[in-house]
């Protein structure tokens, strides 16, 4: 007996009793599908954050002041002057508060971030009219400021919001250029915010001090350089205390992104094993049965000349067709319950061809594990027992 | 030994069932040869040992002890799988209850033997067709057993068993399950069959049925007569 007639016999065997065949695929279709649904969306939003991560400035190194004793900040020159390590590209040092922003009767709670010119390169943040800040800015305190999408909406509806005043604490300033939409990264929305010179904001802020540095590395391989100088720099500052700064680089929020989604992987992945046993136990469970009904046209077979081997061949083909087919309407329903759910939630869906091939391939395996023994079983019946058999 | 061998040649053959602390002889030490186109019957009440007898000649149990020689081919010590190969080239399985496979068509009953031979798809198609034919159900190919008669689906075992041209048809009360009129159908077609040189070996409860055959053996508690003794 070859693996076409085998498969043929599988197949008409099976859809004798469709609905028990459903039944006992079930376990194998919700196994598979689940942990295509559950990768695809994991896989998702995983790229999702890691865009995210990324949107913030390339080879971007964030230094964090929380202070020791009375030196709770840094001064604009002293931190303007880490520019000068060799390994360190652009500096940005930001001053932020939450205030309100009024144009004509309209009030609106932004942030304004106090920064310098080199916060466009630092942040890879532009803006899609006017212009951006410039050194010019920062050093004559001047009263411009740059709005983000969802704030110029707010406050202006369509009129461009170039060229028109806003105040910020009482203060006019002069809008001189829109910010391109980014979205939200981590550290919230960047579309709902005003930039103003740094200078400016020490005035109107009234504080003095940064706690705030968006420093970009020359090249992605000198982020770490960047990152020691930067330690050995702020040491000297604060005479050793480690606790009195922090310094993150992208680097490491990526790779902690990576190991949370390992973590959550290898868990849907064991759950996912579970469903599959759990189908695979039932796959067994028919076969047996099935054996036991068909115990009769076992030995019928084994009379005119079936061996052991093709009776053996013949269950076991038809338990790896039951959860064959299982996988594959496992994939149709994974793929399209991933779609589904993405679509409400807004997640993005990444499908992995390893993951399906992967899922598909354990289905099978399942089928051949769970079906060696009932096969066998059946394989082993004696002729003059089985034709005895009612 | 004779110029020709005989098909079937046993020798000395018991088949011995432990029941508790009892030994029961199914097979007492039994001797018989069936020579080409011979067409024996064995008759035998019930609890004779004809059933066991049946069995041993169709290859689907080993004997205790003794040689069967089949064919030229000492069975007695074969292993499972080469006793399944002898059993499909050598012998032509007509049961009393048809045992047909239920979901599978005539024509398909019929090819199984032959799927089982590694015969490929187009010469099996030919053989399978032409057996059916030889047994005059040509218009019956693809009805499944349910939808045949009683004497329909005989005819469909014996066209299974005639496939493969095995050198004895081997018939286990083939009109047990058919009325007085098919049942005396299908052992015309036996004769016939056996005209035309197949060897028929069948077992029997019925004397009627038995002396159609050329030559009568008797069983009675495990032992053999030649030519019926009391019962003619």
């Amino acid at each position: 007996m070859n693996i076409t007639q085998g498969i043929k016999m599988a197949m008409s065997s099976i859809l004798t009793n469709k609905l028990r065949a459903f039944l006992t695929m079930l376990g194998i279709i919700i196994g598979v599908s689940a942990v295509i649904t559950l990768v695809s969306l994991g896989q998702g939003s995983t790229k999702q954050v890691t865009e995210q991560v990324q949107g913030l400035g390339s080879n971007l190194i964030t230094v964090t002041i929380t202070g020791r004793g009375s030196q709770t900040s840094l001064d604009y020159e002293d931190v303007m002057k880490l520019n000068e390590k060799s390994a360190i590209e652009a500096v940005a040092p930001v001053i932020s508060q939450n205030v309100t922003v009024k144009h004509g009767n309209k009030n609106e709670d932004v942030s304004v971030e106090g920064t310098n010119a080199e916060y466009e390169s630092v942040r890879d943040f532009h803006v899609q009219t006017g212009r951006f800040l410039l050194p010019i800015d920062v050093e004559y305190r001047q009263k411009v400021a740059l709005i983000g999408t969802s704030t110029a909406t707010d406050l202006f509806g369509l009129t461009d919001p170039v060229g028109q005043t806003v105040l910020i604490n009482g203060n006019p300033f002069k809008i001189v250029g829109l910010l391109e939409e980014k979205g939200s990264s981590m550290g919230g929305s960047n579309d709902e915010k005003l930039l103003i010179p740094i200078s400016t904001a020490e005035r109107v802020f009234a504080t003095k001090g940064v706690r705030n540095v968006y420093i970009q590395a020359k090249t992605p391989e000198e982020v770490d350089l960047a990152v020691s100088q930067l330690e050995t720099e702020l040491a000297k500052k604060f005479r050793g205390d480690e606790d009195s700064y922090r310094v993150f680089n992208q680097q490491d929020i990526l790779e902690s992104v990576e190991s949370v989604t390992g973590i959550m992987t290898l868990m849907l992945s064991g759950i996912a094993s579970i469903s599959l046993l759990v189908g695979g136990i039932g796959i067994m469970n028919i076969m047996l049965v099935s054996v036991t009904e068909r115990t009769r046209e076992i030995g019928i077979r084994k009379a005119i000349g079936a061996k052991k081997r093709d009776i053996l061949i013949q269950f076991l083909i038809e338990s790896i067709v039951l959860s064959g087919i299982g996988g594959i309407f496992g994939i149709i329903v994974g793929i399209g319950g991933a779609l589904l759910v993405g679509s409400i939630t807004n997640i993005d869906v990444a499908f992995s061809l390893n993951v399906i091939w992967l899922a598909f391939g354990f289905s099978v395996i399942v089928g051949v594990f769970f079906g060696i023994f009932p096969a066998n079983k059946a394989a082993s019946l004696k002729p003059i027992e089985a034709l005895r058999f009612e | 030994m004779a110029i020709m061998n005989p098909l079937i040649e046993i020798e000395d053959l018991s088949k011995l069932y432990q029941m508790g602390d009892e030994t029961l002889k199914a097979l007492d030490d039994v001797s018989l040869s069936v020579n080409k186109g011979d067409f024996v019957a064995i008759i035998g009440p019930s609890g004779s040992g004809k059933s066991t007898l049946m069995n041993m000649l169709g290859c689907l149990d080993v004997p205790s002890k003794g040689n069967y020689w089949l064919d030229g081919q000492k069975v007695n010590k074969m292993s499972d799988n080469q006793l399944a190969e002898i059993r499909n080239q050598k012998i032509g399985f007509i049961f009393q209850g048809f045992n047909l496979l239920p979901k599978l068509t005539a024509f398909e009953n019929v090819e199984l033997p032959l799927i089982y031979r590694k015969v490929p798809g187009k010469e099996r198609k030919e053989l399978a067709l032409a057996s059916l034919e030889k047994v005059g159900l040509a218009d019956r190919v693809h009805h499944r057993p349910i939808e045949l008669s009683g004497g329909q689906q005989q005819r469909v075992a014996v066209a299974r068993a005639l496939v493969g041209n095995p050198p004895i048809l081997l018939a286990d009360e083939p009109t047990g399950a058919l009325d007085t009129k098919t049942g005396n159908e299908v052992l015309e077609l036996m004769h016939h069959l056996n005209e035309q040189g197949h060897t028929i070996v069948l077992i029997t409860h019925d004397l009627d049925i038995a002396k159609r055959a050329k030559r009568i053996i008797r069983i009675q508690d495990g032992k053999l007569f030649e030519d019926g003794g009391d019962f003619l």
